[in-house]
């Protein structure tokens, strides 16, 4: 097998780039080879029509930045020749979720509302990766708006397919970002994650995504879906290189009100640490679904797929013969209102946060519709927005209406925090269980077929179930790889710790690969990949 | 006027003289700025863009609610949003208080000339951004978005006005306020203070609310006062005819004088509030307020009260000299090295500082013409060392100059003549040169001797000291 500049790990490319081993400019260039390998047609806002091809092919750009990325790797050269600080990700190329905007660069939102939007500024994560010497290879596709968990209801198709078989979805929102990260085109990615946007992606396509504590990273630049729950966050294929991600994007930023001042520690000290004395927890509540039955309204209750169940076991045992306790039985009760909590507080955000895609400054516009003030808006919106969108306005204005408002949105506020006090009994020091952190499944189940679940608006939610509650908390997760089910596609693994304790999860998620380096399944390649 | 009373509420939006914008870096104030000149990612919302409170808004909406006795500043309190379309809103929504605002309740008890005071209550007083502008030009609806996140406070009064003129009073003292505490410069042509006025009327003194219209657009005191009077009138007019009042919402056309009717006001529209996400609780905790409220003076018509008393001055001169904070300190500055009468101070303020003020266009503090130079000339008047009319030209010369006034009186030898032997030998030359003026006098048209003192000032450069002049010239002229 012949080695390829754009699979290895990031913090390997920066050391060969600083050791001037490789150049950045090669990096790119076999990271560009790869994308124009397996990306296949260009995904565009026009009717779409499915050809058998379009099965075999990833489709995780909606624009690839060739000359703005060649730009910056030169730049990444010549400071090495100059005997400057390239940076700590010096050359290392990025996919950024097209939910970012980037400075002269069409940032879509995976709308065609938004198609023609070049923004004039870039995004504070997006601006400390470049600092930092990331090079951005393109903007990825994603649900429109982030409205979803499959990637199949992006305005730009065909739709995003997972790499390890693209029969099957990518996840989402963040599905463009794990999918390039899994296919090789490109080592790093920056996600969002509102309800599991990155860590469900990153399960389903066998990478590691973090999201962040609310406020660690700066929400500046990303363009708004549930602004009280959206947290910008890395992926990458293994947790080095999301550690070092972290480094660059956490922090305090005076264009948001809402990030964090508390200081920042070094992601990559004491990664390998180990686990021993950590105290990790298992809950039952994180082994099923309790969902109500979109028909009756009866509430189900079934447990998570058997594979991943032991794939989360075999973990705990794991880390016990490293020496970590594992603490059995936590509950936590209010799990299981994570998604209806999120359907009212989430649309009654986004239903506003879509207000200023009105034609009239930006973006789309009904051409024909510039007298009549009410017909613009109505055309304008009408076509610009998707299915999605439009479901989460008509919903978020109902449960924000006036008469409805404290019924639904208010009480959706109160079970916030119901949700919000089970982690904090869990991870409260002088508590019952002192936990470090909670070991769960990343998703109930593997990723699903394109089209299979699209459509059922209430039961693609439920993929969120086990990632949602750590966005109504605030608190940080991880999901890492652990293995393959037996339809061959990647299940995923998630640590949940306390405010701010991510350097506690990467250390977790190291250890994890650690223990695990020399089992068969850690040498498998995306189907993508071993196509070429 | 009839059987009818005024039910007058005002709402007002105050423009704050912040240097920048309420969540963003852009200059505030863009009057007379280009359309669009004032404008960033964040206040024209693009996409992605966020809110960051400027604090001084805060500071200044704080000194705001104190000086209306509010009952309660909130140690905390929120923003909302408030969800509307209109295309010079760019977000969709303004960022607004609602039901969780910075202050509750205050009031003002506002002076009327005929010497009562009428208690205004406050029912809201909260923060907001400010929208854009939209102007349709030849068929085309153009926005400028200069205004989009300039920092407002709206403050709402109870229904406690009864006519015309109190709501004037009102919009004066709010005004006086406003610049006194330095937190607007409340020009309502500028559009930095704007009112609605809510009008209704009813039996006098029955206690019903009658349905009221509302009348927008007027900016200008004057304009007030007229538009609710013709608002008034118009709505006795009616009840007496037997109709009923609608609850219009009216244009005031300022170019005409009448009212007209914008809409028939529809229900309340649901703007759809909820806590904005964007933006942290504001955290007044008792240490920003101490310092806040440290910078808190004396109010003006307090102030007022007190000068008048402590200095035994007319109420007449006190109100004047608190017309504006620094006229205040600058009396009270001037008084406080003084040693006559303060009333004596207060009428070289109000006849000659003041018309130094107006002609230049400043306010006291941008004197050049200190309050100890004032002083200093006051007493050399006092002296005797100089005449009145010399004293105003060196008013004059020191704010022209900045130079110290005993200087100026010397280098330009403005000391008053009153040596008895300069005066005579002045005056035995004027007499010897008018014969004919002096035939008149001696032929009992006494009243000739005002143009002998006019003659001998004028031959002395204005410095004679006039009484011994008076008293000479009589002496003089009478005799051989």
């Amino acid at each position: 097998m012949t080695e390829h500049l754009c699979d290895l790990p990031a913090h390997e490319q920066v050391r060969r780039i600083k050791g001037g081993e490789i150049s950045a400019v090669e990096l790119l260039k076999s990271t560009l080879e790869r994308v124009d390998a397996v990306e296949g047609r260009q995904a565009r806002t026009e009717s779409y029509t499915p050809n058998p091809t379009d099965l075999e092919k990833v489709h995780a750009f909606i624009t690839v930045t060739r000359e703005r990325a060649q730009a910056q790797a030169e730049s990444i050269d010549q400071k090495i020749a100059a005997g400057e600080d390239p940076g700590p990700l010096a050359g290392v190329p990025l996919a950024v979720k097209d939910i970012f905007c980037v400075k002269d660069t069409p940032s879509t939102a995976g709308s065609k509302i938004l198609e023609n939007f070049i923004s004039p500024y870039s995004a504070t994560p997006v601006k400390h990766l470049e600092e930092a010497g990331a090079v951005v290879v393109g903007k990825v596709n994603l649900d429109e708006f982030t409205f979803g968990s499959s990637n199949e209801s992006s305005a730009f198709l065909p739709p995003v397919g997972n790499p390890w078989d693209p029969t099957y979805v990518p996840g989402g929102s963040s599905g463009g970002s794990t999918a390039a990260v899994a296919a090789g085109e490109a080592a790093i990615s920056l996600g969002t994650d509102t309800a599991g946007s990155i860590r469900q992606p990153a399960a389903f396509c066998g990478v590691v995504g973090m999201k962040p504590t609310y406020g660690r990273v700066s929400r500046y630049g990303l363009i708004a879906f549930a602004s009280s729950l959206d947290c910008p966050g890395p992926v990458a294929r293994n947790v080095t290189d999301t550690a070092l991600m972290m480094n660059a994007i956490a922090g305090p930023d005076p264009r948001d009100a809402t990030a964090a001042n508390a200081p920042v520690p070094d992601y990559c000290k004491g990664l390998t640490e180990g686990v021993k004395g950590l105290r990790i927890g298992l809950s039952p509540d994180y082994f099923k679904l309790k969902y109500p039955d979109p028909e009756t309204g009866e509430l189900i209750e079934q447990p998570i797929s058997p594979e991943i169940e032991s794939a989360v076991l075999a973990a705990a045992q794991t880390f016990a013969e490293m020496g970590a306790e594992i603490i059995e039985e936590v509950p936590m009760p209010n799990t299981h209102h994570g998604i209806p909590v999120y359907f009212v507080i989430s649309r009654v955000e986004a239903a506003s946060n879509l207000h200023r895609y009105d034609g009239v400054k930006y973006g789309y516009r009904f051409p024909d519709e510039e007298e009549n003030l009410r017909e613009l808006y109505k055309k304008t919106r009408g076509r610009g927005f998707g299915i999605q969108p439009k479901l989460r306005i008509l919903m978020g204005m109902y449960v924000s209406a006036e008469q409805y408002e404290k019924g639904h949105y208010e009480r959706a506020l109160r079970v916030r925090t119901l949700i919000r006090d089970d982690f904090e009994r869990a991870f409260d020091p002088g508590g019952s269980y002192k936990l470090d952190c909670l070991l769960t499944a990343t998703t109930p189940t593997t990723a699903f077929k394109l089209g299979a679940v699209y459509g059922d608006s209430v039961l693609m939610q439920y993929a969120d179930l086990l990632t949602v509650p750590a966005n109504h908390a605030g608190v940080p997760g991880l999901s890492i790889p652990a293995g393959f089910g037996e339809n061959g596609l990647p299940i995923g693994i998630q640590f949940l710790g306390p405010d701010f304790s991510e350097a506690t999860l990467l250390r977790a998620g190291r250890s994890y690969e650690m223990a695990t380096e020399g089992e068969a399944w850690r040498a498998l390649q995306p189907k993508v990949i071993g196509a070429l | 006027m009839s059987d009818y009373e005024a039910v007058i509420g005002l709402e007002t939006h105050i423009q704050l003289n912040t240097n920048s914008k309420i969540f963003c870096g852009c200059k505030a104030d863009s009057w007379a700025d280009p359309p669009n000149t004032n404008i960033c990612p964040v206040c024209t919302g693009l996409p992605g863009v966020l809110p960051v409170l400027n604090r001084s808004v805060v500071e200044k909406a704080v000194l705001l609610a104190s000086a209306m006795r509010a009952d309660s500043i909130q140690s905390r309190s929120y923003f909302a949003r408030k969800n509307y379309f209109y295309p010079d809103l760019p977000k969709g929504y303004q960022i607004s208080q609602y039901n969780e605002p910075l202050a509750l309740g205050g009031f003002m008890d506002v002076p009327l000339p005929e010497g009562d005071q009428r208690r205004v209550t406050i029912t809201k007083l909260h923060m907001e951004e400010d929208a854009g502008k939209t102007v349709l030009e030849a068929g085309r609806r153009l926005i400028d978005f200069n205004r989009c996140g300039v920092p407002l406070v709206e403050m709402v009064t109870g229904p406690d006005l009864r006519s015309a003129d109190e709501a004037a009073q009102y919009l004066i003292r709010l005004r006086q306020l406003l610049r006194w505490l330095g937190i607007s410069d409340a020009d309502m042509e500028r559009g930095h203070l704007r009112c609605d006025a809510n009008v209704s009327i009813r039996i006098q003194g029955s206690d019903v609310l009658n349905p009221k219209t509302e009348t927008k657009n007027v900016n200008s005191i004057e304009n007030v006062r007229d538009a609710i009077q013709a608002e008034i009138k118009r709505q006795i007019r009616e009840v007496k005819a037997g109709r009923t009042i609608e609850a219009w919402t009216l244009d005031w056309d300022e170019d005409s004088g009448t009212l007209r009717k914008m809409r028939v006001k529809e229900t309340e529209a649901d703007y759809r509030y909820f806590r904005e996400p964007d933006l942290l609780p504001i955290e007044l905790d008792e240490t920003w307020r101490g310092e806040i409220l440290s910078a808190l003076p004396e109010l003006p018509l307090e102030r007022r009260a007190r000068i008048a008393k402590q200095y035994d001055i007319p109420i007449y001169d006190a109100e004047i000299l608190t017309e504006e904070r620094s006229l205040a300190d600058y009396f009270e500055k001037a008084v406080d090295v003084y040693d006559g009468e303060p009333k004596t101070v207060s009428n070289w303020l109000m006849n000659d500082v003041l018309r130094i003020i107006r002609s230049k266009g400043i306010k006291a503090g941008g004197l050049q013409l200190q309050p100890h130079h004032l002083v200093e000339i006051i007493r050399m008047v006092d002296e005797k060392k100089i005449t009145t009319n010399t004293a105003k030209s060196v008013l004059d010369q020191v704010e022209e100059t900045g130079n110290p006034p005993i200087e100026i009186v010397e280098r330009e030898n403005l000391a008053q003549v009153s040596d008895e032997g300069a005066l005579r030998q002045v005056i035995v030359d004027v007499i010897a040169g008018n014969p004919d003026q002096v035939k008149t006098y001696r032929a009992g048209k006494e009243s000739v001797i005002g143009w002998f003192v006019g003659q001998v000032m004028r031959e002395t450069k204005g410095k004679a000291n006039p009484q011994l002049v008076q008293e000479l010239l009589g002496e003089m002229l009478t005799g051989d």
